[in-house]
């Protein structure tokens, strides 16, 4: 054999020897574990500000819910006796990929449940194959309201609120503290979240602030980067609010270039995600921009027993303290602990059914980390949290970001009622807000 | 007026970074015929190290302004490794094959380079905001903009004529001139092809990190960035006409114009209109504005 | 290869596909529509290749067939998951008739960026399209299969793979007669010189218009395909990268036979699976390393490899 025939033998060989590990690895395993798929973005532009803190979170989760460490009133052992072992699962690639993924996880590596998506793509298309394959699943951050509105779900859960209460609680923000505002602008990305972001929060002004009128909105491209033609747009005629809901590295790079350019001196910039950047950017974030946390999360969040547990533990084992997206993932492991220690409560001790499990969260109400969670939308399959924006300030002398005027909204004051869908809700002057 | 002020500069900011990495393309397609998709690597590859050297130099307290030749200084490093590595490791193996494979092959580098890029810097986006705000900033009425953009400028028009010079008054030039001609025919005359094959590529290299180098200051360097930019120097490139230096001056205007104008009057088409731009000029010059078109061999 | 080897098959292709769908495990069953469903993109882009044409955007084609699926039913009471597929196929094939005319006129890689520019500006269209959902895209409904909608979700999985691999024999036994059929045998020549083609009193543009149009018809029964399998369409089936990865597979399976597309794309979905299941952090790294080692050691394709063994019985005595 010719080394020619050798490396093309070896080059053939090794692009082949995947599929005979289909053979090896097809079966599946009986188990006293409970064996949970954890997706996220692992790599690409989501991962920095999103996959990798969600991950932290379920690393720390696992490992404190197995071993009972987690305050109380969640400090016993393992969820629903059971002990967690996760499989983490990168969720780039394209919904095509998700699908299979979700597929593989299920029929193939015996996964009992699954925690995962960030993109609202990924969620749509994977929430109607969860319920064919009768699995319980937790969505953990995705923002589109259209998953409970446009269909109904059994094992499908969503445990943060969707995207509507972001810029419902941003538009409150500016009526409740610059109320004499006339003209607001959206700077958003081309695509699903930033469209609908600006139209909620279009939609909201003109509801909680008749008066105001808004400039035409500028749509960059995801992953632009560069936003040197828009920063002049803005700069020609600054509007009085600048509503953005960008988020990671555009966010990042947005800020850097505008506040070059002194855009922030001369409007108000309104970050609905401006939390999870808020450490990475330190004094370079200007002092006065408004931020959210897509709920009462992070340095926004309320100091409980529970917060200050994971913010503690989360900082002393990754050097960072936890994010929006990490409290998201916390609390889904909260949740599913409660699913399966309720339905082993109800099954007595053996291995619970999906649907006992899916019953043991349903319509439930719990004490998160920093807040509320109250399964109320989608008959009893998503939630809804208050939310809270308050005012960038750097502290020099802690070297430390802090944070002023925070304002928190209840549940319902953000969040439509059960059975109203959110853009109608929002158009309709938000009938029936508590605040 | 001010928006016309505006969309003037914007534009102008805009093609210069995007001539700088569409040089680099257009180069080594005129040379050698390869339209490398791994130059967005070498874009991104460009703004990682000096992102993390720029951190590390202000960090050790050197003086601020040699934070301007370490770009330069990282751009050449690594064009020099990178056209070691794929010029003469992998790409001398694949001539004489389809220009069409070695598209892939380039893609499949491309691919490789992303997984790199992470293994060396993790997830996470990195800045080194520093240079940015060094030059200060200038005023235009109510316009603000940093001088390091318009430092930009210059640095693309320096470039663009230090490239014709090199092409039209160096007897190395010239020849360089011949082989994009006629490859055959200028290895027929004793031209060493193979040798300006390398340097050619090094070069290409060269720019298209220092595109991604002088970048850094001004961006949030994240996973992702070498498609975005990749896929617009491609743009210019066929605008331009490919293989063409003045094709890729005016393929960068184009798209950098057309950019500004669709944000400051029309944002609605920001997201397609370089595809538009690009479906025109093949539709009406399909060789692109500035090539001649080929004869056809029987 | 023997032209009988060739046509045998052929012959037993479907069965072969049909009983497998039958054993497979259920996992599989996903793995397996999605090879069908991308391996009739290969396929048309194989029959581009042979004449020596790449397209960089035949994701337009495999987006515009799988939105038509989704689309189609909201308004016209259409649920059978065989009529949606030939429905959205001439659909697609329709698009690729109208910009054919554009097309043909291109060679080398003008073409391959004029198909990427047009599939790019679809792209941006659809992100555009708020009421399609925009990125986020949307989902599909449930089909039924000949008037029957099957109780279990398994079943309804291997109704859909029965309609693949039906789908996938008939574009192979079509292509396959094209092959042989005079203007199918003027692809080499269109690809080696095209003014002698033209001497010789043939169209070539008019022989590379129908070449588009049945790659394209094909795309879009694919992307369809795809589209009922995931339950769920977004413009990233659209997006360049997709395009990609189909030429890619192009060049992994080798263009010398009608089955290799359909089999260089299940190996191709098997090696995705696993590197990513195994390498995490590696995977695009693993692909782009296996496409150069096939293009370095292995010229001709995964099939050459087939060929190769086949050969060798034959006693050479093979033609292509």
């Amino acid at each position: 054999m010719s080394i020619k025939n050798l490396l093309r033998g070896t080059s053939v060989a090794a692009c082949l020897v995947a599929g005979a590990m289909t053979a090896i690895s097809g079966a599946a395993q009986a188990q006293e574990k409970l064996k949970v798929g954890v997706v996220g973005f692992y790599t690409g532009a989501a991962a920095g500000p999103f996959g990798i803190p969600a991950r932290n979170a379920a690393e720390l989760m696992v490992e404190a819910i197995n071993a009972g460490n987690v305050p109380a009133p969640y400090n016993t052992k393992g969820a629903g006796g059971m002990e967690i072992e996760a499989v983490y699962i990168d969720e780039s690639g394209g919904t095509t990929k998700q699908v299979t993924e979700y597929r593989n996880m299920v029929q193939r590596q015996g996964v009992d449940a699954v925690i995962g998506y960030i993109s609202s793509g990924s969620c749509l298309a994977v929430a109607p194959v969860a319920e064919e394959l009768k699995t319980f699943t937790i969505l953990f951050d995705c923002g589109t309201p259209r998953i409970f509105e446009d269909a109904d779900y059994q094992y499908v859960f969503r445990t943060s609120a969707h995207a509507t209460m972001d810029s419902v609680g941003a538009a409150r923000y500016i009526a409740t503290k610059f109320g004499d505002t006339k003209t607001y602008q959206g700077i958003n990305q081309n695509y699903a979240w930033g469209q609908d972001s600006w139209r909620d929060f279009d939609l909201a002004m003109q509801s909680v602030l008749p008066g105001s009128e808004a400039a035409e909105p500028l749509w960059p491209k995801i992953f632009q980067g560069q936003y040197g033609a828009e920063i002049s747009r803005l700069s020609v005629s600054p509007p009085e609010v600048l509503h953005t809901s960008f988020w990671g590295g555009d966010l990042e790079s947005f800020i850097l270039q505008s506040s070059a350019r002194s855009l922030h001196k001369r409007t108000k910039m309104l970050l609905t995600t401006g939390e999870s950047v808020t450490q990475r950017l330190g004094r370079k974030l200007p002092d006065g921009v408004i931020i959210g946390a897509r709920g009462p999360y992070g340095i926004l969040a309320k100091e409980t027993e529970l917060s200050k547990w994971l913010s503690q533990t989360f900082a002393d084992r990754f050097g960072t303290k936890p994010t929006f997206p990490s409290y998201h993932m916390a609390q889904a492991f909260i949740a599913m602990k409660i699913a399966y220690d309720n339905a082993a409560a109800a099954s007595g001790g053996s291995k619970p059914s999906v649907d006992d499990v899916a019953a043991g969260l349903r319509h439930k109400t719990f004490e998160a980390f920093g807040t509320t969670i109250d399964m109320k939308l989608g008959k009893g399959q998503q939630a809804i949290t208050p939310t809270a924006y308050g005012i960038a300030k750097w502290d020099s002398d802690t070297g430390e970001q802090t944070i002023t005027d925070v304002v928190t909204y209840p549940a319902e004051c953000v969040n439509p009622p059960a059975g109203v869908n959110s853009v109608d809700w929002i158009k309709g002057g938000m009938q029936g807000a508590k605040c | 007026m001010l928006t016309a002020t505006a969309i003037l500069i914007d534009g102008l900011i805009e093609a210069s970074y995007l001539f700088l990495v569409a040089l680099g393309l257009t180069l080594i397609f005129g040379v050698m015929k390869i339209l490398n998709v791994a130059h967005g690597s070498f874009y991104a590859f460009g703004a990682y190290a000096s992102a993390t050297a720029i951190g590390w130099w202000f960090a050790s307290g050197f003086p601020d302004y040699g934070s301007f030749a370490l770009m330069f200084a990282i751009a050449i490093g690594l064009g020099i490794i990178f056209g070691l590595l794929l010029e003469v490791g992998l790409l001398k193996r694949m001539y004489g094959k389809d220009e069409v494979i070695i598209v892939l092959v380039t893609f499949a580098s491309f691919l490789m380079l992303e997984d790199v890029i992470i293994w060396i810097w993790g997830g996470n986006a990195y800045f080194a905001f520093e240079p940015y705000s060094l030059l200060g900033d200038i005023q235009f009425g109510t316009l603000f903009y940093s001088n390091y953009d318009l430092a930009l400028i210059g640095l693309a028009v320096a470039l663009a004529a230090g490239t014709w010079l090199l092409l039209n008054r160096t007897a190395k030039g010239r020849l360089l001139l011949a082989v994009i001609h006629d490859t055959e025919m200028a290895a027929a005359f004793g031209i060493n092809v193979k040798r300006y094959f390398t340097v050619t590529f090094i070069i290409g290299a060269t720019l298209g990190c220092l595109g991604g180098a002088v970048m850094a200051p001004k961006i949030s360097v994240a996973p992702g960035i070498g498609v975005e930019v990749i896929v617009l120097a491609f743009a210019i490139v066929v605008i331009g006409g490919m293989g063409s230096i003045w094709g890729a001056i005016i393929g960068a205007l184009v798209v950098g114009l057309a950019r500004a104008a669709a944000v400051h009057l029309l944002p609605e088409v920001e997201l397609f209109v370089i595809y538009a731009v690009m479906t025109l000029v093949l539709i009406f010059r399909p060789e692109g504005l500035f090539m001649r078109q080929k004869a056809r061999k029987i | 290869m023997s032209p009988a080897f060739r046509s045998n098959l052929l012959q037993i292709g479907l069965p072969v596909i049909l009983a497998l769908g039958l054993f497979m495990p259920d996992w599989a069953i996903f793995l397996g529509i999605i090879s069908l469903a991308k391996g009739l993109v290969v396929l048309g882009l194989m029959l581009l290749w042979r004449t020596g044409l790449v397209s960089f955007g035949q994701g337009l084609f495999y987006g515009a067939g799988a939105y038509m699926v989704g689309i189609l039913p909201q308004y016209l009471p259409i649920t059978d998951a065989l009529l949606l597929v030939l429905i959205s196929a001439v659909a697609a094939g329709f698009l690729a008739f109208a910009l054919g005319f554009l097309l043909r006129r291109y060679r080398e890689i003008f073409f391959a960026m004029l198909c990427l520019a047009f599939s790019m500006i679809f792209f941006g269209i659809l992100v555009k399209s708020e009421s399609l959902g925009s990125t986020d895209g949307f989902n599909v409904v449930e089909t039924s299969y000949l008037g029957f909608v099957p109780e279990e979700p398994i079943v309804m999985q291997r109704m859909l793979y029965i309609t693949a691999a039906v789908v996938a024999w008939f574009a192979c036994l079509f292509v396959n007669r094209y092959l042989g059929s005079t203007m199918g045998r003027l692809s080499r020549a269109i690809k080696d010189n095209e003014l002698r083609v033209e001497y010789l009193g043939f169209s070539a543009k008019r022989a590379v218009h129908f070449k588009i149009v049945i790659a394209g018809t094909m795309a879009g029964a694919g992307g369809a395909l795809a589209a009922i399998a995931i339950g769920h369409v977004d413009p990233e089936m659209v997006w360049w990268i997709q395009s990609g990865e189909f030429v890619f597979v192009t060049i992994l399976s080798g263009v010398g036979n009608v089955i290799a597309p359909l089999l260089g794309s299940v190996v191709f979905e098997i090696l995705r699976t696993f590197a990513i299941e195994y390498a995490p952090q590696a995977w695009q790294f693993v692909v782009g390393g296996c496409l150069l080692a096939v293009i370095m050691f292995l010229p001709g394709g995964l099939w050459s490899l087939i060929e190769r063994s086949k050969e060798g019985k034959d006693d050479g005595n093979s033609s292509r």
